[in-house]
């Protein structure tokens, strides 16, 4: 018949949609409507957002499905849910719910330290995180559609981010002016595709969407993250650990979406009330980097 | 030479702003309300149609874009199909409401159930890909509004005089034939 599901261009056309925007992190209904009212393109169902999972410790993994229901239920916009690195079986579990996109994430306590998921098999699209370019290139290889940056979740401190979004797009920039006999000597270096490879250069982009994550925390974070080159933002605990969720949920979309309006991003700034609470990143042990889950 | 707009306040900008390129056509990406000032026509991308109408409400581009619409071409894919729609399935309120179509969202389902597939676009082509995102499709048009492309039986592009809406994503592909159509409108209209 002619109707074809889960292709390479349905799947990553799906997160060229959400450019522009903010997906946010939502743990109920209630949470899943402020963000929609606030103008997100879509939001993630969580149990408990990335600075609660690294407070409570133990092993994090893919949420009730119950919670991932009700927010499917309460919006109109795209619902993503994370699966820990490796585990098929919560990937399939939450493809069966009906979930829009599946985020592979190291935010999860990974069920598996050498093979993340083969994602070409499933229909879902998914995204995964990345601190380099050879890392994104080994994620699409597998068969992502989308990625972000890893930043360091849940610290509400955006210079992971920043050093992921920065490295990523220096790497680009270098492969895109490299020649041809170059790239197979870069490929090994980066430990990336080849043809992954040969497809930047010719793009000059990366053949997917990258959002940043981990660590977004205030309007201005995602205006930085713009600025950097990301196509769009995450924001995890930074919205629903700040003082006035609906507020900063609100400012951090405009300030995204008009990030050189430095007047505009001034105003938004004013009155926030206090954000959520930061950590210094050399102040965590290396178990407690998330970023350091997954290859 | 024509120039057309393409509304940048999320979603598939960059996409058609290559396929509008290729033709003989100036574009520029509009953020604000005084830039839709001397255009010939408008793009509304694909994205998400409630973030895109929290965006227009907030920087005041509903008048201004009802007003575009009384005068200019206007061409919405997906999300953009919504915000044209004069009714939307299951809502109280449309968005711009200037097309005489009732248009459902998520129509096909979610993205589980998005696809491609091709199709026969009346004056376009008759072997076009259309990429169907948790798209939208329409279950009614008014006297004047010509359907231009169904997919099992559904409405999925037409034309009302100067308004082209299509519920598949023409900027995904490089097949430019719909952006063609379009900027063939606007200098008909100019």
């Amino acid at each position: 018949m002619n109707q074809q599901t889960g292709t390479d261009r349905v799947k990553r056309g799906m997160a060229e949609m959400q450019k522009g925007g903010v997906i946010m992190d939502v743990i109920n209904a209630e949470q899943a409507k402020i963000a929609e009212e606030a103008g997100a393109v879509a939001v993630m169902a969580l149990e408990r957002v990335p600075s609660d999972i690294r407070a409570a410790g133990g092993v994090a993994r893919m949420a009730d499905p119950t919670i991932v229901e009700e927010v499917v239920n309460a919006v109109s916009i795209p619902v993503m849910a994370k699966c820990r690195i490796g585990h098929i079986v919560e990937a399939r579990v939450l493809e069966t719910l009906g979930i829009d996109y599946i985020d592979e994430s190291e935010v999860l306590t990974p069920a598996d330290e050498e093979y993340h998921l083969d994602k070409r098999k499933f229909t879902v699209p998914f995204v995964c995180g990345a601190r380099n370019l050879g890392e994104a290139l080994r994620r699409i290889g597998e068969g992502a559609s989308m990625l972000r940056t890893k930043g360091e979740p849940g610290t509400g401190n955006v210079v992971e981010a920043v050093r992921h979004m920065r490295l990523i797009q220096g790497q680009i920039r270098k492969v895109a002016n490299m020649s041809e006999d170059e790239l197979m000597t870069e490929a090994k270096n980066l430990q990336a595709p080849f043809e992954l490879l040969l497809q930047i250069k010719e793009m000059g982009r990366l053949p997917v969407v990258n959002f940043a994550a981990g660590g977004i925390a205030t309007p201005a974070d995602a205006a930085l993250m713009m600025e950097l080159g990301s196509d769009g933002v995450f924001v995890g605990s930074g919205i629903f650990k700040s003082e006035s969720p609906e507020k900063t949920a609100k400012a951090i979309v405009e300030a995204t979406t008009h990030y050189q309006d430095y007047d505009l991003i001034a105003k938004l700034s004013k009155n926030l009330g206090t954000a959520m609470k930061g950590i210094e990143i050399s102040s965590l042990q290396p178990s407690e980097r998330m970023q350091d889950r997954g290859w | 030479m024509v120039k057309i707009g393409v509304l940048g306040l999320q979603g598939a900008v960059r996409e058609h702003v290559k396929a509008l390129e290729a033709k003989n056509a100036e574009i520029i990406v509009i953020k604000r309300v005084e830039e839709l000032e001397g255009l010939d026509g408008l793009v509304i991308p694909g994205g998400e149609s409630t973030t895109m109408r929290r965006l227009i409400d907030k920087y005041g581009f509903m008048e201004p874009l009802k007003q575009f619409a009384q005068q200019k071409p206007v061409f919405g894919t997906c999300a953009g199909l919504i915000l044209l729609a004069k009714n939307i399935e299951g809502q109280d309120h449309a968005h711009l409401a200037v097309m005489d179509v009732t248009a459902k969202r998520n129509a096909f389902g979610r993205q589980r159930e998005s696809f491609e597939a091709t199709l026969n676009v009346k004056g376009v082509a008759d072997d076009f890909v259309g990429v169907f995102i948790r798209a939208p499709y329409i279950i009614e048009v008014g006297e004047d509004v010509e359907v231009l492309a169904t997919f099992n039986d559904h409405i999925v592009a037409a034309r009302q005089g100067r308004f082209l809406s299509c519920a598949f994503h023409p900027e995904l592909t490089d097949d430019d034939r719909m952006h063609q159509y379009f900027v063939q409108m606007v200098e008909e209209f100019k």
